[in-house]
């Protein structure tokens, strides 16, 4: 898949602007913006409800949006006219509910896009599968049914499955959040690897000692709109809009 | 086999309601077996289909334009609200009139669809229907949140149909297309109505020629349909537990 003819690497890799999306009367986001450059690891936070799934789910076009404009690539995602798969290929997204096909065994799981949709060769595909099983730590597991993993492992198994169609950016949405507390790291370590490999990604998530480890920025969301944004070392002491500080003073 | 046929002719002679014909003639033995083969026939054909008109309905009553959804609609409701012999008569005696018909050898004029043909096409299209709303029902029961998933992965909507929800649809249908087959399985012996030479037309033609035969062969007739579901039952039963996925429901 190639990027749009006069993208290059030094421009964001995802640009959002003044995104606005109702469902009926409730507007869920009153006009989003941000760059995020390649290589960067973008953490989304704040309250439930405020639309951060949403925004998520907007850019790789799970959600349609009203207004503003989404760009991957330089690629207009809301544009009729492109190609979802190629811009589905560039994104990939990583579910609070890890949304593994429970017919298919691990290893499966993270071969049928890459078979499937990039029509490659099975025996390559497979190599391909059984290292990035191996890289999630999984080794030993390829042959489980997600039914009979932990939700740790079956979470780990979902990123296997995203990374093996080879995205430029990673999404992440509340991937913890259903993880109890020891299985949490398992999941965080494997995303902070990404993060130290140079995967663009950008996470919703409430694990604030993991946004204020890995993250370049950070976004606050709240109604809509994003109320206060920064690199996480002035992100959590300095913040100044009272939202932000109480969610802070909440999560915290 | 001799002697089994023996002691059949002569229950016969003792006991002259009680005449085994299908025994030791034959004759009535061939029409039998032929029957039985032309049931199987008609079955095996029904059920594939019968399902294949399910899938793609179900298929089609996915899809975003409304017209496909209602005409979809309407053909379940047809089917569905209308007893099926009438259906069959309808296919056989009003539609038949308007097939062309070919001259294989020159002389007589047949219709391109035989009576087996409409038997087939109006029970499939009567059993499909409500193999319809069964896939359906599995169908809805797979979960929005893992189509996403395979959406999100780049799958088509052809692909999310084939290799996501149909396979896990499928496990959740199963018992109620067990049900809808063990019935059409039954409802073919309304193809003797249209004179479809199957089980029940070649019984029926035997007592017809041998009243004393009557109460044996309609015997034989329940325990060939009872052994036919037993063998559906049997086979969709392996299926169902060779579908099943460790870790998964239950
Ligand atoms: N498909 C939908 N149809 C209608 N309303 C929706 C839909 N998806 C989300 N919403 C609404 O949009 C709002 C924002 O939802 P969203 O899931 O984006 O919030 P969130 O910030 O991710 O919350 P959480 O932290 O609980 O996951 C909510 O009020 C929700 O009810
Ligand atoms: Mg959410």
């Amino acid at each position: 898949m190639t990027a749009e003819p006069g993208w290059t690497p030094d421009q964001p890799i995802v640009s959002v602007k003044g995104v606005r999306k109702s469902f009926g009367d409730n507007e869920v986001l009153k006009g989003v913006g941000f760059d995020v450059m390649k290589g960067e690891v973008i953490c989304i936070i704040g309250p439930s409800g405020s639309g951060k799934s949403t925004l998520i789910r907007c850019i790789n076009g799970l959600n349609e949006i009203d207004e503003g404009s989404i760009k991957v690539e330089g690629q207009e995602v809301h544009d009729p006219a492109l190609d979802k798969l190629a811009l589905r290929r560039k994104v990939g997204m990583v579910f609070q509910q890890y949304n593994l096909f429970p017919h298919k065994t691990a290893l499966e799981n993270v071969m049928m896009a890459p078979v499937l949709v990039l029509k490659q060769p099975k025996a390559e595909v497979e190599a391909r599968a059984r290292k990035l099983m191996a890289k999630v730590r999984l080794e030993g597991k390829e042959h489980q049914y997600p039914g009979e993993l932990s939700g740790g492992q079956q979470q780990r198994v979902a990123i296997a499955r995203s990374l093996a169609m080879n995205p430029d950016v990673m999404l992440f949405d509340e991937v913890t959040a259903a993880l109890d507390p020891e299985t949490v790291k398992e999941v965080l370590v494997t995303i902070k690897d990404l993060a130290a490999e140079g995967m663009t990604c950008l996470l919703v998530t409430h694990e604030m000692g993991f946004a204020r480890e890995v993250a370049d920025h950070i976004y606050f969301t709240d109604r809509g709109v994003i109320v206060e944004h920064g690199p996480p070392e002035t992100f959590f002491t300095e913040a100044r809009d009272p939202r932000t500080r109480e969610f802070l003073s909440q999560i915290l | 086999m001799d002697a089994v046929a023996e002691y059949f002719r002569e229950l016969a002679e003792i006991a002259p309601r009680w005449n085994f014909i299908w025994m030791y003639d034959e004759r009535q033995q061939g029409k039998i077996l032929s029957g039985l083969w032309m049931t199987v026939q008609l079955s095996v054909a029904c059920v594939a289909f019968s399902v294949v008109i399910g899938l793609v309905g179900a298929w089609m009553q996915g899809a975003r334009s409304r017209i496909v959804r209602a005409i979809v609609q309407a053909y379940i409701q047809f089917f569905r609200n209308t007893p099926p012999f009438v259906q069959l008569l309808f296919f056989y005696f009003a539609l038949g009139q308007f097939t062309p018909t070919h001259s294989p050898d020159g002389w007589l004029e047949v219709p391109i669809i035989s009576n087996v043909g409409w038997a087939i096409i109006s029970l499939s299209f009567f059993a499909g229907a409500f193999n319809v709303e069964i896939f359906r029902a599995g169908i809805e029961a797979v979960p929005e949140s893992t189509q996403e998933a395979a959406e999100s992965l780049g799958f088509t909507r052809l692909q999310i149909y084939l290799y996501v929800v149909l396979p896990l649809a499928f496990r959740v249908c199963l018992p109620s297309l067990n049900n809808n087959l063990v019935n059409l399985v039954k409802t073919t012996t309304q193809a003797f109505a249209i004179a479809v030479p199957e089980l029940l037309y070649q019984s029926v033609s035997i007592w017809n020629d041998y009243p004393s035969a009557q109460y044996p062969t309609m015997l034989l007739l329940f325990v060939i349909y009872i052994l036919l579901v037993a063998v559906l039952v049997f086979g969709m039963t392996k299926w169902e537990h060779a579908m099943r996925i460790p870790g998964y429901g239950r």
